[in-house]
């Protein structure tokens, strides 16, 4: 039992930073129809910014709390800024381009981030700073619940329901929402398309970078390729919901999440990244639209 | 459009991008020692760089615009060097003659080094030839190319390794099982849109390369498959040159080889189907076409040529594992297409040749190699989507009845 | 009388909880010109895509009967559900609304891909050019461009199609659609985005091909000139229904036509 509610626990774990990344995927896809390949890279330059940051900061010795807060801090603005300008510089030119376009450009935008980071920094595993502290009231579940878990779980929810309520109920999120219906028409409106789909980017990117840093000091390492499976996993989460559905996009980030935990945990840990592309195929073949998505999928 | 508010707009974009690159650029951090490097040169490479880059980026992006909409008028004379070179028959024989002279002459010319190299750059050339027809002539993007280039290799890994047979035997069997692979793999997911096409090939491509790492029993796991046999010539034993100057003319009879099917593919009945496939998937369907069938044979024809090629490789190295086959080769192979122009086949082989063999020569681009792939796709894809070599269509004789 | 060419029975086409097709009856006879008209949103296009295998009815059946080739007896069948290409080989082509033709192939090339379903050379045949494979090329080539020269194209014969100008590409496509030797020739809005020159040559060009090719044609129309010139008989829809049917004087005078044209302001005033 024990053994079950551990896996079950690190499926959620896993689910909500697949949600942080998918969410990045689903509300690109639903404005511009286009799998934003060099999202996982965002989300590895979010954990990198957040180590270096994290370093510097350790070594002049600031309290840790203040690490913390300022390592994501630099993390989210990094993310997003790298999130923009990748927009601008790859995607932006080809809106009218066809479809193979702008995904190959995102493929060789990923490539070259990859590289990038693997140049400037290493191709190494670098050590986590531990970054959260030890909850003194979670020692007697420590089995169950450690406490980085805890701040993930916590800062998940948290920011979910703060995307929620920024879609729902504010001017630019029903922007979004018009944008994604249908461009042309919102241009015509007076949404300023362009500054939605940046400010787009720059949400989903902010979301990769949060998740980048709760995972790496969860995990305790990173490197510069961290971004490619992540990433992979991730789309699969929003397709597995329904790409371009925001609710859909958390709830197959939280199914992927438990599979793989339970797949690896019951019948193989060699296979582990197996389940997810297998996952991810069977998807594709059988149910294109996502669980909650029909034939045309609920848009952000 | 003044000058000033350019250089004004570059300035910032150097600023900007100052910011952006700081944190990974300048600082570097050593986390065991707790040491701090701080490399502040990096960051003034980064503002010259991208001042100048970003003047290039806008002039290029305007002088595209403005031919976009001289190209609407007519078709403009915008042909370049190249494409001169091979579409006019005064220069196109002189230049064959000098290449196929090169061509002979090179291995002898050449240390076995750079004839080893110019193996790998001709493999890549098939490669990206096969790749070429499902992506650019179906347009089918297909990210897990690479799968079928394993599948050869460990084919012929495998059966040299247990019965011991040999190279020939094997090539066209690698061929055949590359192409039925790429059935099996296109059945289920041929009905797929273009973009999610593109994410069920990398899984499958990642899914057969994790079970080469992970399938001990079958595939010898991560430490691979060693001492394969070399390609035997009538049972002559070779000597080191020989055996590699052998691989190189059987490399050169390969690409040939290839070119010759692949020019006539794209001129039958059957390239017509994949190209309108390309264009219109529903006009494409509506004119009665099968469309499965059609994207079918585009997939499994691709994949014969990674299987052969698959089977050369593993005849060259003579050892294999999983690590030659991950996603970063599909999108090398990727990014030889999208540079030399989808569809076109003097561009694919003058791309694979440049991708390969420029980083092997000028050492300082080796260790940015994967980089400048990146850079290239991204810059190809916004600027010169057609490729250095765009495809031209061939016009046809008819028999005019003017009546 | 003759079984019609295309009887369609009954079609209904549901998406989700909206009905854009209800029990819809239209046949069309050999050598007929059938004009298919109706406000925006009528069902004109959905139709389109049911009977062309785009879309698989909820219900109702689509019989065709294909005029026999060489003396054999004619017999209808039926067609839901078959795929795209196949009621394409059956013999029924059409044209879309919004021009769909293969950009960046030339203009001989597009009309060659009608020709597709009708000529059988696969991968070894292209690769090995055998004297079947280069002979059905060859007249592949020679009737493609003779249809050109009929459509009014043959001087763009190596244009790319998407340098054509807008009247050109309409025909063009009506051109690669008479390639794959139809029996009946759906054309959804061809006069579409043309002046009024281009309308007339239209009109000429569809009459012809009916009486040179035998070509039976329907067509979703908007300009009522046009229609009313060239239809021999006029289905009218609204709403997903058949609201009326019959010659073009009848369409023109009938009072549930005009309602549905010009809606509940007619009859508020009258």
């Amino acid at each position: 039992m024990e053994y079950f509610l551990e896996l079950f626990m690190g499926g959620l774990i896993r689910g909500s930073i697949y949600a942080l990344i998918a969410l990045g995927y689903t509300m690109v896809y639903g404005i511009i129809e286009l799998i934003n390949f060099a999202h996982g890279e965002i989300y590895m330059i979010g954990a990198f910014t957040a180590l270096i940051v994290a370093s510097v900061l350790a070594v002049m010795g600031v309290h840790q709390l203040a690490i913390l807060a300022i390592a994501m801090l630099a993390a989210i603005v990094y993310s997003s800024a790298y999130g923009f300008t990748v927009e601008k510089i790859a995607y932006k030119p080809l809106r009218h381009a066809p479809r193979l376009s702008p995904l190959i450009s995102a493929i060789g935008m990923s490539i070259f981030l990859q590289n990038y980071v693997l140049l400037a920094q290493t191709s190494d595993f670098l050590p986590f700073p531990s970054l959260i502290p030890d909850f003194k009231f979670l020692e007697p579940y420590s089995s169950i619940l450690r406490p980085t878990e805890l701040v993930i779980l916590l800062t998940t929810g948290v920011v979910m329901l703060l995307l929620t309520l920024l879609i729902k109920f504010t001017k630019i999120g029903k922007a979004m929402r018009a944008t994604a219906q249908d461009r042309t028409m919102a241009l015509l409106v007076g949404v300023n398309v362009n500054q939605v789909i940046s400010i787009t980017f720059v949400i989903g990117s902010a979301l990769a970078a949060i998740g980048g840093v709760l995972i790496a000091s969860h995990i305790g390492q990173i490197n510069f390729f961290i971004g490619f499976i992540a990433g992979i996993k991730a789309f699969t989460a929003a397709v597995l919901g329904g790409i371009g559905s925001v609710p859909g996009a958390v709830l197959g980030s939280f199914v992927l999440g438990l599979t793989e935990s339970f797949a690896t945990g019951y019948v193989s840990s060699d296979y582990e990244d197996v389940f997810a592309f297998a996952l991810l195929v069977l998807i594709l073949i059988f149910r294109p639209g996502g669980l909650l998505g029909k034939s045309s999928t609920q848009k952000v | 459009m003044t000058t000033f508010s350019e250089l004004k707009k570059s300035f910032l974009t150097a600023l900007w991008f100052m910011f952006l690159t700081f944190p990974i650029m300048v600082i570097r951090v050593n986390t065991i020692d707790k040491i701090v490097i701080w490399r502040w040169r990096n960051m003034g490479y980064v503002g010259v760089a991208s001042f100048f880059l970003s003047l290039a980026w806008r002039y290029f992006l305007r002088r595209k615009e403005a031919g976009s909409k001289r190209a609407l008028s007519r078709t403009a004379n915008s042909q370049t060097l190249l494409e001169r070179i091979s579409s006019e028959r005064r220069y196109k024989i002189p230049a064959m003659t000098a290449a196929a002279i090169g061509i002979i002459m090179f291995p002898f010319i050449m240390n076995s080094y750079q004839t080893n190299i110019m193996i790998t750059a001709l493999m890549y050339v098939v490669l990206g030839l096969g790749l070429n027809i499902v992506v650019g002539l179906a347009g089918l993007l297909d990210l897990g190319y690479v799968a079928f280039y394993a599948v050869g290799a460990y084919t012929y890994g495998l059966l040299n390794h247990h019965f011991g047979i040999g190279f020939w035997a094997v090539l066209p069997l690698g061929g055949a099982l590359g192409a039925l692979f790429g059935v099996l793999l296109g059945f289920p997911v041929l009905r797929l849109r273009g973009d999610y096409l593109a994410i069920v090939t990398l899984g499958f491509g990642e899914i057969i390369r994790l079970i080469l790492e992970n399938w001990n029993e079958f595939s010898y796991g991560p430490s691979g498959i060693a001492h394969i046999a070399r390609p035997s010539l009538f049972g002559l034993k070779l000597s080191f040159f020989g055996e590699i100057r052998y691989l190189y003319f059987l490399m050169i009879g390969m690409v040939l080889f290839t070119i010759f099917v692949v020019n006539r593919l794209q001129n039958s009945r059957i390239g017509r189907a994949w190209i309108a496939l390309r264009e219109d998937e529903i006009a494409c369907q509506a004119m009665g076409i099968d469309k499965t069938r059609t994207k079918l044979t585009a997939f499994a024809l691709g994949a014969t040529w990674a299987g052969m090629v698959g089977v050369i490789f593993a005849a060259k190295t003579t050892f294999i594992n999983p690590d030659s086959f991950t996603f970063l080769e599909s999108a090398m192979i990727l990014s030889i297409v999208v540079l030399g122009g989808m569809g076109s086949i003097l561009g694919v082989v003058i791309a694979a040749l440049i991708l390969i063999l420029l980083p092997e020569y000028l050492r300082a681009f080796s260790d940015y190699r994967m980089l400048l792939f990146g850079a290239i796709m991204v810059i190809m894809m916004v600027f010169r989507p057609q490729g250095i070599i765009a495809n031209v269509r061939r016009s046809y004789n008819f028999k005019k009845v003017e009546d | 009388m003759t079984d019609p060419i295309l009887d369609v029975r009954n079609l209904t086409m549901d998406f989700g909880g909206l009905r854009a097709l209800d029990h819809l009856n239209i046949d069309i006879q050999q050598g007929e010109i059938v004009a298919l008209i109706g406000p925006n949103g009528a069902g004109k296009t959905t139709f389109f895509n049911c009977i062309t295998g785009i879309y698989t009815p909820t219900s109702g059946d689509i019989l065709i009967t294909a005029p026999p080739r060489s003396g054999a007896v004619a017999k209808a069948e039926r067609i839901n559900g078959l795929k795209p290409n196949q009621v394409t080989e059956k013999g029924m082509a059409r044209t879309f609304q919004n021009i769909r033709l293969f950009p960046n192939m030339t203009v001989l090339e597009n009309v060659m891909i009608g020709r597709h379903c009708r000529t059988h050379s696969g991968i070894v045949g292209a690769v090995f050019r055998n004297r079947a494979m280069v002979k059905e090329e060859q007249t592949v080539v020679d009737i493609s461009y003779r249809i050109l020269e009929k459509i009014g194209l043959a001087r763009f014969v190596n244009d790319l199609a998407k340098n054509l100008p807008y009247g050109a590409q309409r025909r063009l496509e009506i051109a690669r659609a008479l390639a794959t030797e139809p029996f009946l020739l759906l054309l959804d809005e061809p006069a579409a985005g043309m002046n009024p020159h281009e309308t007339l040559e239209l009109d000429e060009l569809i009459t012809r091909i009916r009486d040179q090719e035998k070509v039976s044609i329907l067509l979703i129309e908007h300009d009522m000139k046009l229609v009313m010139s060239l239809s021999d008989r006029i289905f009218v829809m609204d709403y997903g229904k058949k609201i009326a049917q019959g010659a073009p004087e009848e369409i023109r005078n009938n009072p549930v036509v005009i309602k549905a044209y010009l809606g509940e302001e007619f009859d508020a005033e009258s």
